[in-house]
């Protein structure tokens, strides 16, 4: 039976298949976990809990990395 | 007075110690604005620097593309900054957000007042501060040329002070030298100019005031060519720490010969 639910990333509303964890959700959208930093709901999730931290219908993710930028 | 073999070397400098980071090069440069991820990584090199300072901000999905797979994390030490907040939480939130990828407590704090002058908000500033400074963070901040609110940002326990040259992307060089001379006179950290900097004689200016570092991007990003500006910086570092070493003469208002005064 296929898993689905809708979460909130970085602003949009998206639907996830078979996606359960922080980890599962990186590699679905083909982020390399020391690459990026993720908050749920507000909150830091550290690298070491992506596994074992699931995801849940009406979360709100976010995904953000380092860009070009300085003292302008 | 010949000398035999051998130039001459420059004056053996003391590496700059920021937390328990030892930095060779003085130059602290920018990743922002330029025209992609190659010159990036040129002028980066080219500049010599040792030390970079990067932005967060949300994943661009369909971006793909990753500035870190453009930077050599080995080479270069990667400085988180605050860039684009203009509060205490968000400051605080985006220094977090760094630690989680950088992977170290370096964070270049910067909270802005308003994006027309983007000139520090030293209220926000000063209580983010003492938030990061309890996390544990080393924390470099950035702020307006006020020898009163370095000297505050020092005693809270910023790990170096960055006062403006001149506004954020103005390249208009260090504004007010009697300022940067009295925080420099003041200050029990290292002070490093940080925003202002227009071309190579504005670097230079910094160091022979005896600032220890300087940070910079758009000086060099924005340049025609980007990646000679870099290595233009590069000399003017070594130049304007090297006459700071040296010792200037001292300026004086009357003519002084520089021929030996004797008869003919």
């Amino acid at each position: 039976m296929m898993n689905k639910m809708k979460i909130l990333l970085n602003g949009k509303s998206i639907e996830l298949t078979d996606v359960q964890t922080v980890s599962q959700l990186l590699d679905s959208l083909d982020m390399k976990a020391g690459r990026v930093a993720v908050e749920l709901n507000r909150e830091i999730i550290r690298k070491e809990s992506y596994e074992s931290q699931a995801i849940q219908d009406g979360d709100e993710i976010e995904v953000l990395q380092f860009v070009g930028g300085g003292s302008r | 007075m010949t000398q035999e073999s051998g130039a001459i070397q420059e004056i053996q400098d003391k590496p700059l110690q920021i937390g328990d980071i030892t930095l060779h090069s003085r130059l602290i440069v920018g990743t922002g604005k330029y025209k992609s991820f190659e010159e990036t990584e040129q002028a980066l090199a080219a500049s010599g620097t040792e030390m970079v300072t990067v932005a967060l901000r949300r994943v661009d999905f369909d971006a793909g593309d990753n500035l870190l797979n453009h930077i050599d994390t080995k080479k270069y030490i990667i400085l988180p900054n605050t860039a684009g907040c203009y509060n205490a939480d968000d400051a605080i939130r985006v220094s977090r957000l760094g630690r989680e990828i950088g992977n170290s407590n370096l964070v270049k704090l910067e909270v802005l007042g308003d994006p027309d002058t983007l000139l520090p908000n030293p209220m926000e500033t000063l209580k983010a501060l003492k938030v990061l400074v309890k996390d544990g963070f080393t924390v470099m901040t950035y702020t307006n040329d006020d020898p009163v609110m370095a000297k505050v940002l020092e005693e809270e326990g910023s790990t170096v002070v960055m006062p403006a040259g001149a506004p954020i992307g103005s390249g208009q060089g260090i504004l007010n030298p009697n300022n940067i001379r009295i925080i420099l006179e003041r200050a029990k950290v290292p002070i490093i100019v940080d925003a202002g900097v227009g071309t190579a004689s504005d670097v230079t200016r910094a160091f022979e005031l005896g600032c220890e570092a300087v940070l910079l991007n758009t000086g060099i990003a924005g340049a025609k060519d980007a990646v000679h500006m870099a290595i233009a910086m590069k000399h003017a570092a070594i130049a304007g720490r090297q006459a700071f070493l040296s010792g200037r003469i001292p300026k004086k208002l009357y003519a002084n010969a520089s021929s030996p005064a004797l008869d003919f």
